[in-house]
């Protein structure tokens, strides 16, 4: 146990590094760049100067980078918005008033998804080269390959525009139980549930198809265990091993908004929030959002190592070269 | 059969097979089968990937080709015909595909297209009563070439004499008389060539006994049949005129307008849009892959191969390099340097920044996998330099899987591309250059008017991306068979 606590904790040094790494070459490429804030003329443009001058833009590149540290780690100081949301919002209180719509779709997102990848991967190994496993299997390889913008396309206008069942685009406002909002929520729920459902499926189909044939199934059924028991008790949970992962770790991407998703919907989540920075030139919030999801995707990579361990006790975390 | 069952046999039973000459091996009679004779043989078998790879080379025969041989060139745009229809001049002749849409229209519109000459059919009308009115209602099938129908454009003295000359010439009609716009019932109407009829406030059409429309020209005394046909603008130095758009473009492109896969929102043809922005993208993916496939084979040679401390520091760098979430490295390099070494450029920087990690990383453990064994061993100790160990001996090995990996690097470079495109992030969008996220982004805004015009790039996207990775999973089942069935 103590090996696995100076592995987590190596591995969150190590990714403290890296963040600091990706952080420091954004802040350096970020200040690089040319208007940095809007140009004007007469008053305006003297203003703006003042304000370079207060923001601290006139400093060598270093001196910038360790004020913006400072700021940072002494009062969590990201900057404020220019071009993007309210004039002059700390970026922090902008970001986080734009998570709960990613929140609320990718976790409606996660609980369709979830249980039908499972299902219908754990129904296609059952039945191998049988109609059934074809028919999924092809259903597999359409919704891998073909982006998920594209079903968001189909979706939205058979379902949306031809058949009018639902709202082309997400309702307004923060109540995120109202039935309007649920409603208008589907269409963007199915078009990104698809893509996990069916990577799911394969991984559950590839698995469950490989421990179904394993010796210790023969033993299990030899044992005189029904095929139901069989499957359930050994086969299930052991194709499990790589799948726990894959799902924990869907746990913490709930936090990273599908950037074309929230565009195509018009949801107000961090991903259309980090497209928008990107178009208008936001600097400060382009960084801080960037960061955010620099930390979400290294934060999952560690995630999913560890739920090896948890779900496998034959995995031993941070094992060296004996496995001790 | 052991010697106790069978204990008296006599010796003499015995006799040699072979007496005469000596014994050799048998010359095969067979042919060698080489490495990628043996994938071929193998990748041949799996029908799926066959067909997936013959759809590949559909589509880049598509993509190459019909910028050639194509109506209309990529920069093509014409601002009246915006958002048309497809049709096909063949298939028009069987009633599909011939750019007509149906409508249900009231009076007043359908005076409107009548006027347009841009109604096909005529399926049923009705009559409805809503709030004590009624109003009679048309199903029609309206011609979206016709719907343009006249317009106003202003043409030089010489342009003018040209035009009439060829009027003459092929005896067809190319102008029009202009409308009396002081009895067009609606100011903002006034500009509209169409409302040459005779209608009342409501824009109702009155008409003649037979059920013709009235028409309401201008007059002119000057003229052989007492109408105007142009009025001057520009203090006569240009003529304003009245045609048929149909026929007016006819006369200038010498054919009929006929888009095979439509309009876009400018104007442009579609097909040779789609085909020249399906010719950037496979060329940018293919040569991204092969970039990234020599630096990411050098890369993943040397950290497998010299191992040790190097591979521990390079390991390090490609790791934090794959870090980088690839919405931050491709938006951070269009900002920064889009505009120095263009928007391609930038595109292709970020895509070799990150995309020959996974090369190398495949490398490295076939490296790993490959460089402790004897026939290495061997070679070492016939000499052999450690350029030569590493192209000659070991690389062979790894080739399958690097193989493959750079095919599948293909539509994952389209995906991401027209990803960047389509969100705007990435600008590819001007009069000779685009590619399909593009087509996608401006066509979205349209979606639920004019569902063509996006309906051919995502059909192509998929296509695109089901086969290639179709393809892709048959390469690497031939090529390593050792890896068939496993998933990624």
């Amino acid at each position: 146990m103590k090996s696995m606590a100076t592995y987590i904790l190596k591995r969150i040094v190590l990714m403290l590094c890296v963040c600091f790494i990706i952080m420091t070459i954004c802040f350096v490429m970020i200040r690089m760049l040319p208007d940095q804030l809007p140009r004007g003329s007469g008053d305006y443009a003297a203003a703006v100067l003042a304000m370079r001058k207060a923001w601290g833009y006139d400093e060598p590149i270093l001196t910038q980078y360790i004020i913006f540290l400072k700021k940072v780690f002494t009062e969590w100081d990201w900057g404020v918005c220019t071009k993007v949301g309210t004039y002059l919002t700390p970026v922090t209180s902008h970001i986080a008033q734009k998570l709960p719509a990613t929140i609320a779709v990718n976790a409606w997102s996660m609980v369709v998804s979830i249980p039908l990848g499972l299902l219908f991967g754990i129904y296609a190994a059952l039945k191998k080269n049988k109609w059934q496993d074809h028919v999924i299997s092809v259903v597999i390889m359409l919704f891998i390959s073909v982006p998920a913008y594209i079903y968001a396309f189909v979706v939205q206008y058979f379902l949306g525009f031809k058949l009018g069942w639902f709202p082309i685009v997400v309702a307004s406002g923060t109540n995120y139980f109202s039935p309007e909002m649920l409603k208008s929520m589907v269409l963007p729920v199915m078009s990104m549930s698809f893509g996990t459902i069916a990577s799911l499926m394969r991984a559950v189909r590839a698995e469950l198809t490989e421990t179904l044939t394993s010796d210790y199934m023969l033993l299990a059924r030899t044992k005189g265990l029904t095929r139901r028991q069989a499957t359930l008790r050994h086969a299930l949970r052991n194709s499990m091993v790589p799948i726990m992962p894959m799902i924990i770790s869907q746990f913490v991407m709930v936090l990273s908004g599908s950037l074309i998703i929230e565009k195509i919907f018009g949801i107000p989540g961090i991903g259309s929030t980090y497209v928008s920075s990107i178009l208008e030139r936001d600097y400060s919030l382009f960084l801080a959002v960037s960061m955010f999801y620099t930390v979400i995707s290294l934060a999952a990579t560690l995630v999913i190592d560890l739920s090896y361990g948890l779900v496998d006790p034959r995995i031993r975390i941070g094992g060296g070269k004996n496995n001790e | 059969m052991n010697k106790q069952e069978f204990p008296d046999l006599p010796k003499e039973k015995f006799v040699f097979v072979q007496q005469a000459e000596n014994i050799h091996d048998a010359r095969f009679e067979t042919k060698a089968v080489g490495y990628f004779g043996d994938a071929w043989g193998r990748f041949k078998k799996n029908k799926g990937s066959v067909v997936a790879a013959f759809i590949i080379l559909l589509l880049i025969i598509f993509a190459v080709f019909t910028p050639i041989f194509s109506t209309y060139d990529m920069s093509f745009t014409d601002s009246y015909y915006v958002y048309v229809l497809p049709k096909s001049n063949f298939l028009s002749r069987f009633g599909i595909w011939d750019g007509c849409t149906g409508k249900t229209v009231n009076q007043q519109t359908y005076d409107y297209y009548e006027a347009c000459d841009a109604i096909t059919a005529v399926k049923d009308s009705y009559e409805s009563t809503v709030n004590g009115r009624t109003n009679t209602y048309y199903d029609i099938e309206v011609d979206s070439y016709r719907a343009v129908g006249y317009v106003y454009i202003n043409l030089t003295p010489s342009e003018y004499e040209a035009a009439r000359a060829y009027e003459e010439e092929n005896g067809v009609r190319l102008f029009y008389p202009m409308v009396n716009t002081s009895k067009v019932a609606q100011e903002m109407n006034r500009d509209n060539a169409n409302f040459w009829y005779e209608h009342n406030a409501k824009g109702v059409a009155s008409r003649e006994a037979d059920g013709t429309l009235i028409p309401n020209f201008k007059t002119d005394d000057q003229s052989a049949d007492g109408l105007s046909y142009y009025s001057l603008k520009m203090n006569g130095k240009q003529y304003q005129v009245r045609v048929y758009y149909y026929d007016w473009f006819t006369y200038l492109h010498g054919r009929a307008p006929c888009f095979l896969f439509g309009t876009d929102n400018l104007g442009h043809d579609i097909l040779s849009r789609l085909a020249s922005g399906a010719r950037f993208s496979l060329m940018l993916s293919v040569i991204v892959s092969a970039i990234n496939f020599l630096i990411g084979t050098v890369y993943g040679a040397i950290e497998g191969y010299y191992g040790g401390k190097l591979d521990l520091v390079m390991e390090r760098i490609a790791d934090v390099l794959y870090s980088i979430p690839y919405m931050v490295m491709f938006s951070l390099l269009q900002l920064r340097w889009g505009k120095e070494i263009g928007v391609v450029g930038a595109l292709l920087l970020a895509f070799v920044l990150t995309g020959w990690i996974s090369v190398a990383s495949t490398v490295r453990t076939q490296f790993y996998r490959f460089k402790g064994q004897e026939y290495v061993l061997a070679a070492r100790t016939l000499g052999a330099s450690d350029a030569r160990l590493i192209a000659r001996c070991i690389l062979p090995n790894a080739l399958g899987t690097i193989i493959t990996a750079c095919i599948l690097m293909v539509p994952s470079v389209i995906f991401t591309e027209s990803s960047l495109s389509y969100l705007g992030v990435l600008n590819l969008d001007s009069s000779t250059l685009t590619s399909v996220g593009t087509m996608l982004s401006n066509a979205q805004t349209a979606l639920s008017t004019y569902p063509h015009a996006i309906l051919f790039p995502a059909l192509f996207i998929s296509l695109m991306m089901i086969s290639f990775n179709l393809f892709g999973n048959g390469l690497r089942d031939a090529l390593n068979p050792t890896l068939r069935g496993a998933e990624e």
